[in-house]
């Protein structure tokens, strides 16, 4: 007979996988969408420490890398907090889907 | 252990010990002082976590965005959950049922979880002398059921239980001063910290980790749902709250205060207050008397923490 999903559950109501939430995709809660312009990115990593959502990707080098579209929501934190270089954003928000 | 090295650069190569895939609102301030806790050091940590948003939106059924372990209980016993964790790992390294690896004991709660409901179970986590840090990430209210106020509220906020209209203008009462009287317990080490600052917060959850007995964190975290705000503008904020003095960043060690950062600048408050929707109804002019008034409350206190500061100076100089 197969089980109904709730009895194939852990008893108790552990999770026995640690960040299992990444299997929850969050990208699509966003209307603004972060730009990141290379060219005035100084990797001050700034935007990855302050992600509430853990959406910038970084290198093994521990260098930034593209945004994590599949879980960022778009809050605009990263684009605020952006020194840029002289003057110039890295990070601008857009409209989604423009 | 040495303590880890607080570059940018080394810290982003480093697994965050949190997951994305959570569902905290766009732009919260919970998980930025989550992240910025857990990436302070590499010892093991065990974490417990009273009901709140920062509970419900971490982990939701088989969805958790711990890659530490982590126990839900209820709202009113995060502390005494970890407190009770913390005595049976002691209990089971001295019967040489476990190795010892250095874990460590972290309860998080919301300042409702905090200053309200859960207070005489961390009182009591406190005064039992456990080998814990409890962190509040305090964003002023009950947010998770709606912006309810807590004794966290600062004076003059818009919630729903005290809301701003004909009767009253918003909340009638200063805020609760925790930090202070989790210091009253005569702790070894309590702090005050906010995400905008992440190496000050870094630095002090090293430091607590090195300390043996009770230690409290209390971090403020923008909810720009509750603060009616911008989703953007957590950091912002935050530095805000910093740069008025209302919410000075500070530690009490071993009953010695010491102001970490000092802001070049002190800004005025309504610098902190005028981009929250929560403090809006203050700048009509019939509410003028109200911004007089929260500023000499953030005055006093600040000058009254400067006066604790220059007392361990001196006693430090003796
Ligand atoms: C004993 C008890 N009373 C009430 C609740 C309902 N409740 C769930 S979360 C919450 C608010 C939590 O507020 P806070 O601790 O400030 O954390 P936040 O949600 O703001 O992060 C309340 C009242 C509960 N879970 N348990």
């Amino acid at each position: 007979m197969s089980k109904k999903y709730w009895e194939k559950l852990p008893q108790g109501s552990v999770v026995l996988e640690a960040g299992s939430s990444a299997k929850f995709k969050t990208g699509g809660w966003r209307s603004m969408r972060p730009k990141w312009i290379e060219e005035n990115c100084i990797q001050c990593m700034f935007c990855w420490m302050y992600c509430p959502d853990m959406s910038v990707k970084v290198t093994a080098e521990g260098k930034r890398a593209e945004f994590d579209f599949e879980y960022c929501k778009g809050c605009g934190i990263c684009a605020l907090e952006c020194p840029g270089k002289k003057g110039n954003k890295a990070i601008v928000m857009e409209q989604e889907g423009k | 252990m040495t303590t880890k090295p607080l570059r940018l650069r080394e810290l982003a190569k480093g697994d965050e010990r949190i997951s994305h895939g959570h569902r905290m609102c766009s732009g919260c301030g919970a998980p930025i002082v989550v992240k910025q806790v857990l990436m302070a050091t590499d010892y093991p940590i065990v974490a417990s976590n009273a009901t709140g948003c920062l509970e419900v939106s971490t982990c939701i059924q088989e969805y958790t965005a711990w890659k530490i372990p982590w126990i839900h209980s209820a709202f009113e016993n995060a502390a005494a959950t970890i407190s009770g964790v913390e005595a049976m790992y002691r209990s089971l390294v001295k019967q040489g049922k476990l190795e010892d690896r250095n874990v460590k004991f972290v309860a998080f709660g919301g300042d409702g979880g905090t200053y309200d409901i859960g207070f005489q179970s961390l009182s009591g986590a406190m005064e039992r002398g456990h080998d814990m840090m409890y962190i509040c990430y305090d964003n002023g209210a009950y947010m998770n059921t709606g912006i309810q106020r807590s004794s966290a509220t600062p004076f003059g906020a818009n919630t729903t239980t005290c809301p701003a209209g004909d009767v009253i203008p918003g909340k009638l009462q200063q805020r609760k001063d925790m930090t202070k009287i989790m210091a009253a317990h005569g702790i070894p080490y309590v702090a005050q910290a906010s995400p905008s600052s992440w190496m000050d917060l870094m630095k002090k959850v090293q430091k607590a980790f090195e300390i043996k007995g009770p230690k409290f964190l209390n971090v403020i975290s923008p909810c720009n749902r509750g603060w009616r705000s911008r989703t953007d503008d957590a950091i912002a904020l935050s530095k805000l709250a910093v740069e008025t003095c209302y919410w000075p960043l500070y530690e009490i060690e071993n009953g010695v205060t010491r102001v970490t950062i000092k802001p070049k600048e002190k800004k005025p408050l309504v610098d902190f207050l005028k981009p929250q929707g929560r403090f809006k109804h203050m700048f009509s002019p019939e509410n003028a008397g109200m911004l007089t008034q929260a500023q000499e409350y953030v005055d006093a206190q600040w000058n009254q923490l400067l006066k604790e500061a220059a007392a361990g100076e001196a006693d430090k100089a003796e």
